[in-house]
């Protein structure tokens, strides 16, 4: 072997190494938070303070997994928070009305699939930036929970319908494991189905998909179904937690899931990003919340941290490209 | 120091690009109010040459002498100023401006307050309008203008910058016969104000008409400088493909050639594609020659699906098919490696290993749930049969060299059990040793009984390779070979005059 060749072979060592470690960065940053705040605060490291972080991180983690199908297919979902407080809103009114508990979740979660549909069908069919018809469904979505409302929150929810937000099976709340579940399931189809392999053709490169025979039409759809239909999971959530149906739950929300996404390592230019990713960018979200109300960080303040930490990881990402595209030389 | 009426001069240029030598020691003098002519097939040099004088490329050796003092620019920005521009085959106009406001695009007049002077904008494109004899408004939004026009504008626009020489690569491409003759005469006043044109053109019978002098580039050599009077087409062709075929490196092998496999008939799309028949049987590998723009590659795309067409049938195995997509192409069996990988073919992001079954996943598939294992050992197995250079199969297509990148992209058909592979300029970019293997696979798929279809800028690729040779010419089929027949005077004659 001669000198080039093995020249070669550690350089694309040390690429394998690099490229290890910056997948890892959110997962280090989290890891350094978590240690910090634990040595500011005393309370950070209780069971009881984890677990608040945790019913706190699944809302957003939810809304952020279905964020996820969504940009890594190069698009963006700016609906979210809308459709989740429709979605909820829908949900609360049936069960007042005596609709069964379990009719109105589905339900719930069948309008947010199908705000999701209208989303994907105008984008792929009408061939529109889906920044501006999620733009649009954004606002028709909050409208429609305002006015069924009347602009008034919904009260009067069953007691069993309380137990999703609230409960707790074997210690862990329910919402947790609801989570958990999604995760599972999100970065199976991620990583092992062939909708997850599409988004990340289409995402990567949509004329080669095209080219290569897939109905991007239909994949593309598809993903704004799961968006929509996350969106509503969340919002059925959110409403049983609070137990009240609030017109204008989620609003600002679908911010905060583009950047755990975004901190998570995802592209916004599509074809790259991962479930875990997402998940480790919610949860420094949601830590970093958490440890300013501890150390009684005031919310004015919050806003302008995360505001930056948002920024840094968007320039990090930025710098990670511009470094792998020297190395591939 | 150097000649009076030269105002130009290009000595020794040399430019390397890894693994090539695109300009070996060429020289090029233009006169003042000269129309110079610089003529070669695509890959000659002729554009290269142009943007090392532009300052888009740097020279590695050579030098410039421009109006008696050595020229050094660094980018296009510079040449300009120095009076040296570009009037582009694709228009570089902003198209939501409107002419004036072109014109000056980024040397608009100005107040000394720095607000932007329009009336003397106005004023001044009216008077480079009126001196070109152009009947256009300087206030007409570009959009509505033909592409006649907007390249009369970008005339307009390097004249107004005080521009000593002009450089036209291709300025008569999709003009009509009266917007030709309109131009040349735009051209011949330009000579009379002393400004010298570089006119670069595939079109050999109007380079008699409107030029002074033609200088022929080769394989990034300079083979001659002549008078106009002093050539005819017939030599200019010899000149341009004088060389030798090198038939040992790469050879279609002999197999046995079978039933018809695809039957194009009457494929028309307006402006790209006229009337297109043609057949193509089973081991048989049907090369399409012609020049850039020619429609080679609008022609495959259309039967590909990947864009629509007006008119026309396509058969397989004497079935008529409706390709809508490239899906329903897929599925009727028809491959295609894009020319341009990078934004046609690859999915970047990918593995190796997504991308080779792209086309195909389905196949490991059960409910949409991919099957890893069979997927990974059947992708090694193609890995392993076509030599692709990879650490492992999971790692991104990015950072791969061109000649694996293809191999994936061949990889990808292999698996989908294609009945008719098209391939657009398989070896573009791809070194020498690559491109035996890449056309040793295409042998071996001719041999499984794959029709082949197969675009080529490289003359001497395309005769080797073929068993049939077709040429085009703007969107319409002027010759049909046998490989006997068939040689590279015919073949450009027919690309370019027939």
């Amino acid at each position: 072997m001669n000198i080039k060749a093995f020249k070669k072979i550690l350089i694309n060592k040390r690429q394998s190494y690099i490229l290890f470690f910056e997948r890892l960065t959110p997962f280090f940053s989290l890891v350094i938070m978590f240690l910090i705040l634990g040595f500011l605060s005393p309370y950070f490291f209780t069971l009881n303070n984890l677990l608040t972080i945790g019913i706190q991180v699944s809302v957003i983690a939810i809304m952020a997994i279905g964020q996820t199908f969504v940009i890594i297919s190069a698009g963006i979902d700016l609906s979210v928070g809308s459709v989740l407080a429709l979605s909820g809103i829908i949900s609360a009114v049936l069960m007042r009305g005596g609709c069964p508990t379990s009719l109105a979740i589905i339900a719930g979660i069948g309008v947010g699939s199908f705000c999701g549909f209208i989303n994907g069908f105008i984008i792929t069919r009408g061939k529109i930036a889906p920044f501006i018809i999620t733009l649009g469904m954004m606002g028709i979505a909050r409208g429609l929970a305002l006015i069924i409302t009347g602009g008034n929150p919904v009260f009067g929810l069953p007691e069993n319908f309380s137990f999703l937000g609230n409960g707790r099976i074997f210690g862990i709340p329910v919402p947790i494991i609801i989570m958990s579940i999604i995760v599972v399931i999100a970065y199976l189809f991620l990583s092992r189905h062939i909708l997850g392999r599409y988004t990340y053709a289409i995402g990567s490169n949509v004329e080669a998909a095209r080219l290569s025979g897939i109905d991007i039409n239909r994949y593309n759809t598809a993903v704004y179904i799961i968006s929509g239909m996350l969106a509503g999971i969340a919002g059925v959530l959110l409403t049983s937690r609070l137990v009240t149906g609030q017109p204008t739950a989620g609003t600002g929300y679908e911010l905060d899931t583009i950047a755990a996404v975004v901190i998570g390592g995802a592209s916004l230019m599509g074809g790259q990003g991962t479930i875990i990713g997402t998940i480790i960018g919610a949860f420094i979200m949601a830590t970093l919340r958490n440890g300013c109300n501890l150390l009684n960080i005031s919310a004015f303040w919050q806003l302008i941290i995360i505001g930056a930490v948002i920024i840094l990881a968007v320039y990090y990402d930025q710098v990670r490209r511009r470094h792998s595209a020297t190395l591939g030389g | 120091m150097t000649d009076e009426t030269l105002l130009l001069e290009m000595r020794n240029i040399t430019k390397r690009f890894p693994g090539v030598v695109a300009l070996d020691r060429v020289n090029l003098n233009v006169k003042r109010g000269e129309v110079h002519v610089l003529v070669g097939e695509n890959g000659a040099g002729k554009s290269t040459l142009m943007k090392i004088l532009t300052g888009a490329y740097s020279k590695d050796e050579g030098q410039i002498f421009f109006m008696g003092e050595e020229l050094h620019v660094k980018n296009p920005r510079e040449a300009l100023d120095r009076g040296i521009s570009m009037i582009y085959q694709e228009t570089s106009l902003v198209p939501h401006l409107n002419v004036a406001e072109n014109i000056y695009l980024g040397r608009e007049p100005l107040f000394p307050s720095g607000w932007l002077n329009k009336s003397k904008q106005y004023d001044w494109a009216e008077k480079i309008l009126k001196k070109l004899h152009l009947c256009f408004l300087p206030t007409t939004q570009i959009t509505k203008l033909g592409i006649a026009q907007r390249r009369m504008v970008e005339i307009a626009k390097a004249l107004s910058a005080d521009s000593k020489i002009m450089i036209m690569d291709e300025p008569t491409a999709a003009l009509t016969k009266a917007e030709i003759d309109e131009l040349f005469s735009l051209i011949s006043q330009l000579k009379k104000t002393g400004i010298s044109v570089i006119y670069i053109s595939h079109r050999l019978e109007e380079i008699t008409e409107i030029g002074d002098r033609v200088t022929v580039l080769r394989d990034g050599q300079k083979i001659s400088t002549n008078e106009i009077s002093d050539v005819d087409i017939l030599s200019l062709i010899r000149m341009m493909v004088g060389r030798e075929v090198d038939e040992t490196l790469y050879k279609k092998e002999d197999v046995k050639i079978g039933e018809e496999c695809l039957r194009v008939e009457g494929l028309s799309r307006r402006g790209d594609l006229n009337d297109i028949n043609f057949t193509v049987k089973k081991g048989e590998i049907l090369g399409i020659a012609g020049l850039v723009g020619a429609g080679r590659t609008e022609l495959v795309r259309a039967i590909v699906g990947a864009d629509p067409i007006d008119r026309g049938k396509i058969f397989i195995e004497k079935k008529e098919v409706k390709i809508r997509s490239p899906h329903d192409a897929i599925s009727a069996g028809i491959g295609f490696l894009p020319e341009n990988r990078r934004d046609d073919g690859l999915a970047l992001d990918l593995s190796v290993k997504d991308n080779i079954t792209l086309a195909n996943v389905t196949r490991f598939t059960r409910f949409g749930w991919i099957s890893k294992s069979s997927e990974n050992s059947e992708s090694e197995t193609y890995r392993k049969d076509l030599k692709i250079k990879c650490q492992q199969l999971n790692q991104s297509v990015k950072f791969l060299s061109g000649g694996n990148q293809q191999k994936i992209l061949i990889a990808r058909w292999l698996i989908t059990n294609t009945k008719i592979l098209i391939c657009d300029e398989p070896t573009r970019g791809i070194d020498v040793g690559t491109k035996a293997e890449i056309f040793g696979l295409i042998n071996q798929l001719a041999k499984k009984g794959v029709a082949v279809i197969m675009i080529s800028s490289y003359l001497p690729e395309i005769l080797t390779m073929s068993d049939r040779i077709m040429v085009m010419r703007e969107g319409c089929i002027t010759a049909r070979f046998e490989k006997e027949d068939a040689n590279q005077e015919k073949i450009l004659h027919y690309a370019t005059v027939g």
